[in-house]
């Protein structure tokens, strides 16, 4: 299954058997006290610095949260998507909390943009997915609901196909969605992977859907942390992993190197392309 | 100090919970917080004792030594699951008001949060510290801290969030609890939470560990 993302002429390709997509995170202020001064300095100039240096490090799309609190984020989402657009050519991952901030950002964005996400809250879905259908975005389904997160891969799973079937009845194309499976920290619950590594598993053989998650929090509480995202991101990858939202600098080069493993970068072309860039 | 007192001071610190318990390695087949606790009991210790001169000072070096990054979360979750195993014990002089508590700490993520670890670690550790820990969970609405902290009269509140995006609504929740219960305390932390973040919304005390929510409290009944 292919889901298609664009820039302005730039087109992405996210297929469900990879090569994988790196979705650049660094655009978010939390834990980036830096990105808020500046915001609120009304300069996009750190934003515009984020953007270059992720692309530098082979991102494909770009994430971009600018919500921080007394942010008017219906404002400040489209300026960002806008001051990013004059720049550069690249599809947007637009990631906010509100709805209407969203629609206001996919007014302006063009090209055609991911949307992070819908839950599988009734809230969620029914504020979204007519946004998504009117403005031909794809999104990202967080397979959690009105009843909070289950750390059962099953009941993940059902979320997923709830989120799809819903999505598919609004006018969204099944391709379209791509379902996060939930990654949360190792360190308060030994099983917290294994449980994100079967539902990966689940969406992809049952659903063969696209697969994103935010890699990077598994490690949180621990020391070496680029070291176990890095295993964790192999192992999601094997499972069907497609299209993470991370941090490129740091996860560039385990992805790039999983893909070579499993038989999908010939003549390790990808491979070779980023570690010759990164220039170590 | 009493060499039992030692003992289950040395099990919290290193998070060995009872006799059957594999961790540490180099406790292995040793009693644990659970049997030494309740030996120290059937010996005549007081219960108090157990609290102030074992678990709050064994919890209280945990929380140092997390604050210098000298240990990580698991090893928090394993001391706070020790100390709970000896805290047990004492449950029953704490109902029957033999033995009392510090004070009372209701603590929640706020709306919209569930981001739980940072909520559950200085839960553990205030419960380390000597006080009773009313915890509601995550994604708590205004209201349900309201309600909590009009049952526990004169509790302190702790509120917690990770993202940037959640950290608004605890703005909210210190405003609404300010206006009905102007002399309550309230102490906010979260990673993108800050001391000018905390003063700008009228919060009493920002802190960036566990243990320094620790300490603040320590200080308000010192």
């Amino acid at each position: 299954m292919n889901t298609i993302l664009q820039g302005i002429s730039s087109e992405v390709v996210i297929n469900s058997n990879g090569p994988v997509v790196i979705i650049g995170e660094c655009i978010n202020p939390t834990r980036r006290k830096k990105l808020v001064s500046t915001l609120q300095e009304g300069s996009f100039d750190y934003v515009l610095e984020l953007a270059e240096s992720q692309i530098k490090a082979m991102a494909d799309v770009l994430d971009v949260n600018v919500g921080f609190p007394g942010v008017d984020d219906v404002k400040l989402l489209p300026a960002a998507v806008l001051a990013i657009r004059d720049k550069f050519d690249i599809p947007l991952c637009l990631d906010s909390p509100n709805p209407k901030a969203i629609e206001a950002a996919l007014k302006v964005a063009g090209g055609k943009c991911l949307i992070n996400s819908v839950n599988g809250e009734e809230k969620s879905m029914n504020s979204l997915l007519p946004i998504a259908k009117e403005y031909g975005a794809a999104i990202i389904g967080l397979t959690m609901d009105d009843d909070g997160i289950t750390h059962d891969p099953e009941k993940r799973l059902a979320i997923a196909e709830k989120i799809l079937k819903r999505a598919v009845k609004a006018g969204i194309k099944e391709e379209d969605v791509i379902i996060d499976p939930l990654a949360m920290a190792v360190s308060a619950d030994p099983m917290a992977c294994v449980v994100t590594l079967e539902t990966i598993r689940l969406v992809h053989q049952k659903l063969g859907m696209n697969i994103t998650q935010g890699a990077s929090n598994i490690s949180f509480g621990l020391p070496d942390r680029e070291i176990l995202n890095a295993a964790f991101m192999s192992l999601s990858i094997l499972y069907g992993l497609t299209c993470p939202i991370a941090n490129p600098e740091k996860i560039t080069a385990a992805v790039r190197a999983t893909d070579l493993i499993m038989g999908r970068d010939d003549y390790a072309v990808r491979f070779l392309e980023n570690f010759q860039v990164t220039n170590r | 100090m009493n060499d039992i007192l030692e003992k289950i001071a040395l099990c919290v610190e290193f998070g060995k919970i009872n006799k059957v318990s594999p961790y540490p390695p180099d406790m292995k087949d040793q009693d644990g917080a659970d049997e030494l606790a309740k030996r120290a009991l059937d010996e005549g210790t007081k219960p108090d004792e157990i609290l102030d001169k074992a678990l709050v000072p064994a919890m209280a070096k945990v929380g140092n030594k997390f604050s210098r990054k000298e240990i990580y979360v698991p090893q928090m979750l394993m001391a706070a699951k020790a100390m709970n195993s000896a805290m047990v014990h004492l449950k029953p002089y704490f109902q029957s008001g033999e033995t009392k508590r510090k004070g009372k700490f209701v603590i929640g993520t706020v709306s919209g949060d569930l981001h739980d670890i940072g909520k559950n670690l200085v839960a553990m550790m205030i419960e380390g510290g000597g006080w009773e820990v009313i915890d509601l969970g995550v994604d708590v609405s205004t209201e349900k801290f309201m309600k909590a902290m009009d049952e526990n009269p004169g509790a302190v509140l702790g509120l917690s969030a990770l993202l940037t995006t959640t950290m608004e609504n605890m703005k909210k929740t210190v405003a609404a609890i300010k206006e009905k219960q102007p002399g309550s305390k309230i102490l906010i932390g979260g990673a993108p939470v800050t001391k000018e973040y905390c003063e700008k919304i009228g919060a009493d005390y920002y802190s960036p560990d566990p243990q320094g929510a620790v300490n603040y409290l320590k200080q308000l009944v010192s």
